[in-house]
């Protein structure tokens, strides 16, 4: 991590549909003894049971750039409640932003690219999402805001696990995949994931994006234990207890090439890709290989705002691989794929 | 680069650094007002810091938190806490309470109107009290970024999402929005109550001709404008976030509407707050490197006050009579010159 990036106060923003299990996993990151202070932005007072007087209660007031990019919006509330915390600055180590149920979580990721004061001080950490394991694939079907929030998730803690049945978990966790196969999955009753697993991630830090493998092909908290759910035998497994969804609307889709991309043609299709596309476009990351170039690029983005930069000098040995990830709602796969293609030098 | 560089024009810079009486305050700084003979400096939580024309320190404690907004008529200073507390503080240094919120929520703007009344806002609710008469509150719709009088009349602006409202306390069903979409975060009056400008998330002012609800675009900023200051007569409004102090020309009828804004004393760091002399053509400017300049409208001509080097100037002020400068950097770093 850069020194710029590590004197920046790391702000967490928290979401999840309604009754998932904010507030809890919010108590619990106040109470554990863990010698930190937060700030926490919260959108109801009186949930907290935590006396705390850098509790702040937001009105989460979207309001749209004059840039003439109808996606690119902010939560004006933020950017004021963040300058008036730099005025205390050095009383917490920490931010954590709380969105109501029903939020798009894109503004408040947003604000922290555009908005040059929030920049200076402080610095998004990751989206953690606490998802309701008996409720989730419900609401996926009938609310729109809760597949937003798990197609942004950089962190899922998919809780009430005990409420479920292990076919309705392996089912539920196939779903959460079927959107977003890169976040960091945590499977918990009441909450209970360690905190290091939620805070201080560093899920958007440039120098941290060295995996944008999915999660569950290298993670190592997957389910071993395929003896026990012969049950599940009459769904089309995946090879590792997962069923294979696809979602109708809502899609990672991810590019790969072994052979240098040429810098002059890839930027500004990426770009123009965003400008066009960015409304379908939630996340995207990417390391890149250019040609005749010996660093490292890496890129993320949200909707249609990009931040990049050459990281470090590819190592010898490694494969000088480029890999870019999507996840958006109705991606134009065929039309990202050709593009891709064309970036690639000949 | 760590040494001031003057202007490639200029053969070198007058410099009255050696005059300045240096002022340590050892907290961080967000404004200066001066209350009778001493400046007040607020701390960006909990203390205002008195400092007298020796350069002696009297602390005061206002909140019990961080200091959000402050306005002052030379006589009061009045505050708002993330406490939920407004709070008055006069020239003697007795602190008094003028309003707690019920909710204890964030007090995000005061102002003070000249004869006395104040104003505060907590979300998008907007309060003021003049003299005895109740408290009389207006919601806007969203919440409110600034709050301004009328330099004339009981007349309170108040900025907020797409525009800013224009009340009459003491007239029912007085309020008139002027639209403009984006997030209006400061607003000021011109001093001959002709025209509102507000100062906008994005990097630009807007301004509305009062007679007719005219628009003004200004724009071309290159950073948020977080400092505005009247100059002497009101003719022009001088303005920080550029790396020059951009002063629009209001002593025309149609203000800056089709013109050009005067540009001024440029240097490689950002203008980060301004104050413009109370009598003469001349203003203050506290730059994001640290440097201070005092700068004559006319010709644009520089006094230098203060080096480089340091955090942002944070505060910046004159005193009525505008025989005293007072200026501190975001650290507590300052000074007092007596011209």
């Amino acid at each position: 991590m850069s020194e710029a990036t590590a004197s920046k106060i790391p702000v967490t923003v928290l979401t999840g549909y309604l009754g998932a299990g904010k507030t809890t996993l919010l108590n619990r990151i106040l109470s554990e003894n863990h010698g930190k202070k937060y700030a926490v932005i919260v959108n109801e007072f009186g949930e907290i049971g935590i006396d705390n007087d850098l509790i702040i209660g937001a009105d989460e007031e979207v309001f749209e750039m004059n840039n003439g990019c109808i996606c690119c919006t902010v939560r004006g509330d933020l950017v004021r409640i963040m300058d008036g915390l730099m005025k205390r600055k050095g009383k917490f180590d920490a931010i954590i932003v709380e969105t109501t149920g029903l939020a798009d979580p894109a503004p408040v990721a947003q604000t922290f690219f555009v908005d040059e004061d929030v920049q200076k001080n402080a610095r998004l950490d990751a989206v953690v999402t606490v998802a309701d394991a008996k409720w989730l694939s419900d609401r996926l079907k009938d609310a729109p805001e809760a597949k937003n929030q798990i197609a942004f998730a950089d962190v899922i803690v998919l809780n009430k696990t005990d409420l479920v049945t292990k076919a309705e978990l392996a089912e539920v966790e196939a779903r959460i995949r079927a959107i977003n196969p890169y976040a960091k999955l945590h499977r918990t009753e009441r909450c209970s994931v360690a905190l290091a697993d939620v805070l201080d991630r560093g899920a958007f830090d440039l120098d941290r994006i060295l995996d944008i493998e999915p999660d569950f092909l290298n993670a190592d908290d997957h389910d071993h234990d395929h003896d026990h759910h012969g049950h599940d035998h009459h769904h089309h497994d995946h090879g590792h207890g997962l069923k294979h969804y696809h979602d109708e609307d809502m899609q990672s889709l991810s590019l790969k090439t072994d052979k240098p991309l040429d810098p002059d043609v890839f930027m500004p299709w990426l770009q123009n890709l965003v400008q066009v596309e960015g409304g379908k476009i939630l996340r995207s990351k990417g390391i890149l290989a250019f040609h005749d170039d010996d660093d490292r690029y890496v890129f993320q983005g949200v909707h249609m705002m990009l931040e990049g930069n050459h990281q470090r000098k590819w190592k010898d040995g490694e494969p000088r691989q480029s890999r870019l990830v999507f996840i958006g709602r109705e991606l134009p796969e065929e039309l990202i794929r050709t593009g891709f293609e064309s970036c690639i030098v000949s | 680069m760590k040494e001031f560089t003057p202007a490639p024009d200029s053969a070198s810079i007058v410099s009255v650094t050696d005059r300045v009486k240096p002022v340590t305050l050892g907290m961080g700084v967000t404004s200066a007002h001066f209350l009778g003979p001493r400046v007040a400096f607020a701390g960006a939580e909990e203390k205002v810091a008195f400092v007298d024309a020796k350069g002696e320190i009297t602390s005061v404690a206002v909140h019990s938190g961080g200091i959000l907004s402050t306005d002052s008529d030379g006589k009061r200073l009045i505050m708002g806490g993330d406490d939920g507390k407004v709070v008055s503080l006069d020239a003697k240094g007795e602190v008094t309470l003028l309003a707690t919120d019920p909710k204890r929520r964030w007090i995000d703007a005061v102002a003070l109107h000249p004869d006395g009344a104040y104003a505060w806002s907590a979300g998008k609710t907007a309060t003021v009290k003049s003299g005895k008469t109740e408290e009389k509150s207006l919601d806007v719709p969203s919440t409110v970024g600034g709050l301004a009088f009328a330099p004339k009349g009981l007349r309170l602006a108040i900025a907020h999402y797409n525009g800013a409202t224009l009340w009459f306390p003491n007239m029912e069903g007085s309020a008139e929005f002027l639209p403009w979409a984006g997030s209006h975060l400061g607003v000021t009056f011109s001093p001959d109550n002709k025209f509102l400008v507000t100062s906008m998330h994005e990097s630009a002012l807007h301004g509305w001709r009062l007679a007719d609800n005219r628009h003004m675009r200004m724009t071309g900023y290159p950073g948020r404008v977080r400092s505005m200051s009247w100059s002497a007569g009101g003719k022009g409004l001088a303005t920080s976030g550029a790396d020059t102090v951009i002063i629009w020309p209001f002593a025309s009828k149609d203000g800056p509407m089709g013109k050009e804004p005067a540009m001024l004393a440029p240097l490689q760091a950002r203008v980060a707050v301004v104050a413009c002399h109370p009598k003469n053509d001349i203003l203050a400017c506290g730059y994001s490197d640290g440097t201070v300049l005092m700068v004559r409208l006319e010709d644009g001509a520089e006094i230098l006050v203060r080096r480089n080097g340091t955090p942002p100037v944070a505060a910046i002020a004159w005193n009525a009579k505008g025989t005293l400068l007072a200026f501190a950097d975001e650290n507590g770093d300052g000074g007092l010159l007596e011209l």
